[in-house]
């Protein structure tokens, strides 16, 4: 596989190694979300170190051959976290980093929200929240049916939890018993109009997954090798799918955009920019974050 | 030939076909025994999937299974799995996904269950979707071919099936020609009613009467309302005196709407009549007295048409 490395490595050199990557595609979201002039910092920093495990770590994919059949599946039900994916992809290979630059630009295969038919490698068309994971649960299914020869993974937001679907979809996934599908939600506690708990309160949220059967795993979301850990136990559990609760910050890496809900949905002007990229700079040469 | 519920040759053709087309499979939302698609699930239990009812999941699921290759046929009523649009609009149709929505109990024709178990608003609401296709069968030997079709399709469609019985309006042997118009009753001099689905044998028996008042009326079979097969539209619209539509649906949105759109558009000068729900709600009652109420039979299709043409 071209981009599943070896997880044979030290553990210590390994979470070295992604920490490296996900400073840099820290950097990828900012610049790519300043020279679109908007999309959706706080879920996409939120997102990425999870999203930097699957393609850099854990998936089984190759960005060559895009449609590979028996590629492992990423389903980004959380759509606005998209920037998130288009570095990984980038870095990975899927398409020129160049093109980075053209997200949300009329014409472009990096659409505001993933779009299937637009670039290869994007597997399902996302941005209506609540979707995600049954499309993710008919991948799995139909592996599955051909000999589970793929595992599907899937990140839904927080807030998308109040959508009547995932709940729909939480119950179905444990009754086909998809132990090949493992879903990641990015618990940032924050949403467009304020706090989750405001907003609508998903807790105890563990407890509801609990409930509907599923292995749940609890994890810090910005620690690699819990990270890894979380998902080495999904994978080694059979018979039911897992979800793994990572605990995020929104914003994360960028120091005033963390904990911000108004960096839900807010493009960083030149100056906001330059201070970030300094920050994740000095983050990525080990001096801080 | 006796009359057959096009959700009977649904799911027998499903079945059928499972063999030939290994990659696919059903879903249902616990309206499996009404679809039909039980039909399948007995003969193939591993490729059917009981998803509860639960009708946003399982469009979803089955998105995901066509896009991992699968073609899923996605079954429930018309009116419940039409109303999770938004679950069609962006999983199914924006992914470009080779899913088949089965909508079942199509129309005002379901019965006494009252409106809030009859699709009327389905083909509106799925013909508005870019990359949608919709299929809507006039007899068994339609649906068969149809659903055979539907197996090779590239990209999501909707297939619109009866409760009720339904007349053998085509021939044996017939053979299913995805957007073509069937010309069931050639002539029109007077008239050329374009019709869809149950719609089909009544506009049939209408023609049969208008006859008998001395006009001549031809009869178009719209199987396939998207993409719509403009060019035969055009062409047996130039050559009516007027154009009539008959469908059990809202006249809004439906095989009526998307007629009138062609003759405006072509700037072709006829009368149209629009035969079907004229935006109101359904209700309880049997299939023939609501067929009667809302003028869907042949008598009620003849009537109106009789009407409009003598005005």
């Amino acid at each position: 596989m071209a981009t599943a490395l070896s997880t044979s490595s030290a553990p210590g050199a390994e979470v070295a190694r992604l920490q490296e990557i996900a400073g840099r595609l820290r950097l990828d979201i900012i610049e790519m979300l300043h020279q679109a002039g908007s999309g959706h910092p706080g879920g996409s920093l939120s997102a990425i170190d999870i999203v930097t495990c699957l393609f850099f770590s854990r998936m089984r994919h190759d960005p060559r051959r895009p449609t590979w059949p028996e590629r492992d599946r990423f389903v980004l039900s959380k759509g606005h976290a998209v920037p998130a994916l288009y570095a990984a992809m980038a870095q990975a290979g899927y398409f020129p980093r160049e093109e980075l630059k053209t997200l949300r630009r009329l014409g472009s295969r990096l659409q505001g929200h993933p779009v299937a038919s637009a670039l290869p490698g994007i597997e399902a068309c996302t941005g209506s929240l609540g979707q995600g994971l049954s499309v993710a649960q008919g991948m799995a299914l139909a592996s599955k049916l051909d000999g589970g020869k793929f595992h599907v993974y899937c990140m839904v937001g927080d807030g998308e939890c109040q959508e009547g679907q995932i709940w729909e979809a939480a119950m179905s996934a444990p009754k086909f018993q998809l132990d090949n599908l493992t879903l990641f939600l990015d618990y940032n506690k924050g949403q467009i109009d304020g706090p989750v708990p405001q907003v609508m309160d998903l807790e105890p949220l563990a407890d509801k997954w609990r409930a509907f059967r599923w292995n749940v795993i609890e994890a810090p979301g910005h620690d690699f090798q819990a990270l890894l850990a979380a998902h080495d136990e999904a994978r080694a559990t059979r018979g039911r799918p897992t979800v793994i609760i990572a605990h995020t910050v929104k914003g994360k890496g960028v120091s005033f955009m963390e904990h911000q809900i108004a960096w839900h949905g807010m493009a960083p002007n030149k100056e906001q920019t330059q201070k970030a990229l300094a920050e994740l700079t000095r983050g990525a040469n080990g001096k801080g974050a | 030939m006796p009359a057959k519920a096009t959700r009977d040759a649904f799911g027998e053709a499903l079945a059928k076909l499972g063999d030939r087309y290994p990659e696919l499979v059903a879903l249902d939302a616990d309206l499996s025994k009404s679809t039909r698609s039980e039909t399948f699930a007995k003969k193939f239990p591993q490729r059917f999937f009981e998803m509860g009812i639960a009708e946003m999941n399982m469009i979803g699921t089955a998105a995901g299974l066509a896009l991992a290759g699968k073609i899923p046929f996605a079954c429930s009523f018309a009116c419940f799995v039409t109303g999770r649009f938004d679950q069609i609009r962006i999983s199914v149709a924006y992914s470009n996904a080779n899913v088949r929505i089965v909508g079942s109990h199509a129309g005002i024709a379901v019965g006494d269950d009252g409106y809030s178990q009859q699709g009327l608003e389905d083909v509106s609401l799925m013909r508005s979707l870019p990359n949608m296709a919709v299929i809507q069968p006039a007899d068994d030997l339609e649906t068969e071919g149809a659903v055979e079709y539907l197996c090779r399709h590239r990209g999501p469609a909707y297939l619109r099936t009866t409760r009720q019985k339904l007349e053998r309006v085509n021939p044996e042997g017939y053979r299913f020609e995805f957007g073509k118009i069937v010309e069931l009753l050639p002539g029109g001099a007077d008239a050329v009613i374009f019709a869809t689905g149950g719609e089909v044998m009544f506009a049939m028996q209408a023609a049969a009467q208008l006859a008998k008042d001395g006009l001549s009326v031809g009869v178009a079979n719209v199987h396939t309302i998207k993409p719509l097969d403009v060019p035969a539209v055009l062409r047996l619209a130039e050559a009516a005196g007027a154009v009539v539509t008959a469908e059990d649906h809202q006249v809004i949105g439906g095989l009526g709407s998307a007629v009138a759109e062609v003759l405006a558009e072509a700037g072709i000068g006829k009368r149209l009549l629009r035969i079907g729900l004229k935006d109101t709600f359904g209700e309880s009652g049997t299939t023939e007295e609501l067929l009667a109420r809302y003028k869907l039979d042949g008598q009620g299709i003849a009537e109106q048409a009789f009407e409009f043409l003598r005005a």
